[in-house]
């Protein structure tokens, strides 16, 4: 048994309102500059709906994630070493921009040039692709709120007929996503340079872009379709679960900024020997029961014998993710049955169903409702098994029964009355936990961070940094765009937003983001150079 | 053979060694960050899929083809019975064809560079001068391994290869290069061109072919600190700007 850690992310999606804070706030962090316009890091997808890019989750189509060889091995879904070599002069199984959507800007200069008439002049769109007019069809979130016709989303495609028709009046609600930060990752698998890694202290899954050649095989390899070809760099860019701010104890920003509060980050103790094996289990079914197989208690005497450090493994213990994944078992991953063993899991809504019933005039919060309504609404339970069980309804229906039973429970406590416990096989004391972490949790309990590795002196400096570097990525090098050393992004990050989160003074040359174009420095972005002696 | 040209075939292909060697030393400390194939997949896919694996297979023949015809001496395919004339109309077939591949590959390649509108507005001075290059030295290949066959040419066996193995004896034979034909000069002196401007352009990427990845595990671990350069605290702060 080897024990290792990872630090990963929960996300309660009843609490979701779709508000996309958390993509723009992550856009302004990471994808803000050239040749990553049309990508998002995290991005919010009304299920059901095909999401982004266009219908990733078909996997005959793009073939990403790992698949079983008929002697029960593990290979990835695209091919293996020879089948990735040989295809490596254009990989035959890459969306194209088209499938993500083409990024746009809008020609504000004729606002004011344009002569005067008795029309009012207008911004009309234009690709930040080939420059030229483009007529605004399809986006990252275009089919947001149902707003496009959700038939063609690939989950659906796997319910019955019948089922679709019902489906748009009964059920929708948000996916919000970011990297899976998998403890089995195919895009690694997929990497020939070998410059995509799992970071071996906290899981993190990296691109190295000194050793990125650009081959493109592991935005194949990716299920979830979370890494993106930065086409004036020519390197793969992905979510970077905001390690410069994780490694100082700070929540990732899309967590920081949830309007709703509904990510949780925290540190879960793994056995990486037992991975594969894991991984490989026949059935796809049997994947989440695998998975959660994996998941090392800290209180054991394996977790203290691991050599972890002190404070790993003290926030192992208050992870508020072990609670919610394997004690309460109210969090299901997304989409197991890829077998990259997901590490982003999501607690699965409850409040369709008890919006269903509330509309029929039953009391919604009563345990008995809820639990026969569950029973009864086999649509939205066949859907949510297809996203988190791999179509096992059985894990959604007992998540749903532990949520139900808290509300109920929860609802005695407050009005004074006797409550009823129903059996969900959670005590008393847990369900007013759950409660407790589920509504009131602070920050400080919604995310246990520990800082980088006990702070080695000087860790946190990355050698050959500069801030006051003119045009900044995507600027014109002699062998192509961004040729030359790469702003480091833990400068900027850890510098910048550490000051912010911690000085005293408020700032008073403060910087409109939303304003900035990305290029140049503006006074009062960044902390002020230091003068060497 | 003029003075000038004799010291042209024994100055030349030092100044390009060193260029090269030098290059690409320089270029992979300074610029890892913009070693990259710089695909342009993602604007354009359908003719690139095409285009792209031919022009590659077909270039892995041609450069499997020099290998076998500038290294391997006539002594040698004698030896094991091989006469001249049958290596002549191998390397005619196999040479040609690859070499057509090649040409017909790059003509698309670079008609789907010039026609589509974000690939041509990714395309740096860089690549055009770069293309240039190629493509002559491609034509010049292609014409010389026609007008090879011809019998009253001379061949490049005894001629081109004897120098180009001299070059690394470090003994330039001018003479023998001396009794080339005009085209293979001509050819000869695109592909030093190519090989000055091959660690400055993006044809960099063939160095980085991952035949590694046919040997290692699928899941690469690292630690935080692998390969992050580590300097005290108190230390200077290198400015890296480029050039």
């Amino acid at each position: 048994m080897k024990v290792m850690a990872q630090i990963a992310m929960v996300m309660n999606l009843d609490k979701c309102i779709g508000c996309h804070t958390c993509s723009v706030t992550c856009k302004q962090t990471w994808t803000n500059r050239p040749g990553v316009e049309y990508v998002w890091f995290n991005n919010v997808e009304t299920r059901p709906g095909q999401g982004y890019p266009r219908r990733y989750e078909d996997q005959g189509r793009w073939r990403g994630g790992w698949r079983l060889t008929r002697r029960g091995r593990l290979t990835p879904r695209a091919g293996g070493r020879l089948r990735k070599l040989a295809t490596i002069f254009a990989n035959p199984l890459m969306p194209s921009i088209q499938d993500y959507y083409e990024p746009w800007t809008y020609d504000y200069e004729t606002l004011t040039t344009a002569p005067l008439s008795g029309d009012v002049p207008v911004a009309a769109p234009r690709s930040l692709i080939s420059g030229e007019p483009v007529k605004i069809g399809w986006s990252a979130n275009w089919d947001d709120d149902l707003g496009g016709d959700p038939t063609p989303d690939p989950v659906l495609e796997r319910l019955s007929e019948q089922v679709r028709m019902e489906f748009e009046q009964a059920y929708m609600f948000y996916l919000p996503r970011i990297c899976e930060h998998c403890l089995n990752p195919s895009c690694v698998a997929s990497c020939p340079s070998g410059a995509l890694y799992k970071r071996a202290e906290d899981g993190i899954v990296l691109v190295d872009q000194d050793r990125c050649r650009g081959w493109r095989m592991c935005v194949t390899g990716c299920p979830y379709k979370k890494v993106y070809f930065n086409h004036k760099t020519g390197k793969a860019e992905k979510c970077t679960f905001c390690y410069p701010r994780v490694e100082v104890g700070l929540p990732t920003v899309c967590s920081e900024t949830c309007v709703g509060r509904l990510r949780y980050l925290g540190v879960l103790l793994y056995d990486a020997d037992r991975v594969t094996e894991a991984a490989s289990v026949p059935d796809e079914r049997d994947l989440y029961e695998a998975q959660l197989g994996l998941f090392v208690d800290p209180h054991s005497p394996a977790a203290e014998s691991a050599g972890l450090p002190a404070d790993w493994l003290e926030a192992a213990r208050r992870s508020p993710l072990y609670d919610l994944i394997v004690r309460y078992r109210i969090a299901l991953p997304l989409h197991p049955e890829y077998r990259t063993l997901p590490m982003v899991w999501y607690v699965p809504p409850l409040s369709p169903v008890v919006d269903a019933l509330s509309t029929t005039g039953h009391d919604g919060e009563a345990a008995a409702n809820l639990f026969a309504a569950i029973d009864a609404l086999r649509i939205p339970i066949g859907y949510l098994a297809e996203l988190f069980t791999a179509g096992d309804p059985a894990p959604v229906t007992d998540a749903l029964r532990r949520l139900a039973a808290m509300r109920s429970y929860m609802r005695a406590v407050n009005l004074g009355e006797q409550p009823v416990l129903p059996d969900v096989g959670l005590p008393e004391d847990d369900l007013a936990a759950m409660y407790r972490l589920l509504a009131l949790a602070r920050y400080d309990e919604r995310y246990v961070i520990p800082t980088a590795y006990g702070n080695v002196p000087g860790v946190v400096e990355e050698g050959g940094c500069s801030l006051d570097y003119d045009g900044g990525p995507g600027m014109q090098g002699p062998f192509g765009e961004a040729s030359g050393r790469p702003v480091p992004v833990s400068i900027e990050n850890f510098h910048g937003l550490k000051e912010r989160q911690t000085s005293d003074e408020v700032t008073r040359d403060r910087v409109n983001l939303l304003n900035w174009d990305g290029r140049g420095t503006p006074a009062g972005l960044f902390p002020p150079r230091r003068r060497s002696s | 053979m003029s003075y000038a040209e004799s010291l042209l075939w024994t100055v030349t292909p030092y100044v390009t060694l060193v260029i090269f060697v030098g290059g690409l030393i320089w270029r992979y400390r300074y610029d890892k960050f913009g070693w990259t194939t710089r695909s342009s997949q993602l604007y354009e896919s359908p003719l690139l899929r095409v285009a792209s694996p031919l022009f590659h297979y077909a270039l892995i023949f041609v450069i499997v083809g020099h290998v076998t015809g500038l290294l391997i001496p006539i002594s040698w395919t004698d030896a094991v019975g091989v006469s001249n004339e049958t290596y002549h109309a191998n390397a005619l077939i196999w040479g040609g064809l690859a070499g057509v591949a090649t040409l017909v590959a790059l003509a698309l390649l670079i008609y789907r560079r010039r026609t589509n509108g974000p690939v041509f507005l990714a395309t740096t001075v860089n690549d055009k001068v770069m293309y240039l290059v190629l493509a002559a030295s491609i034509v010049a290949g292609v014409v010389t391994t026609v007008a090879g066959f011809v019998p009253s040419e001379v061949s490049y066996r005894t001629t081109v290869a004897p120098w180009f193995r001299s070059v690394f004896a470090l003994r330039p034979d001018v003479e023998a290069m001396g009794h080339a034909s005009g085209l293979y000069k001509l050819h000869t002196l695109i592909g030093m061109a190519l090989f000055v401007l091959f660690p400055f352009s993006r044809l960099v990427h063939a160095l980085s072919a991952p035949l590694g990845y046919l040997f290692r595990p699928y899941i690469v671990y690292r630690s935080r600190s692998d390969g992050a350069p580590r300097r005290p605290g108190w230390g200077r702060v290198r400015q890296n700007r480029p050039l």
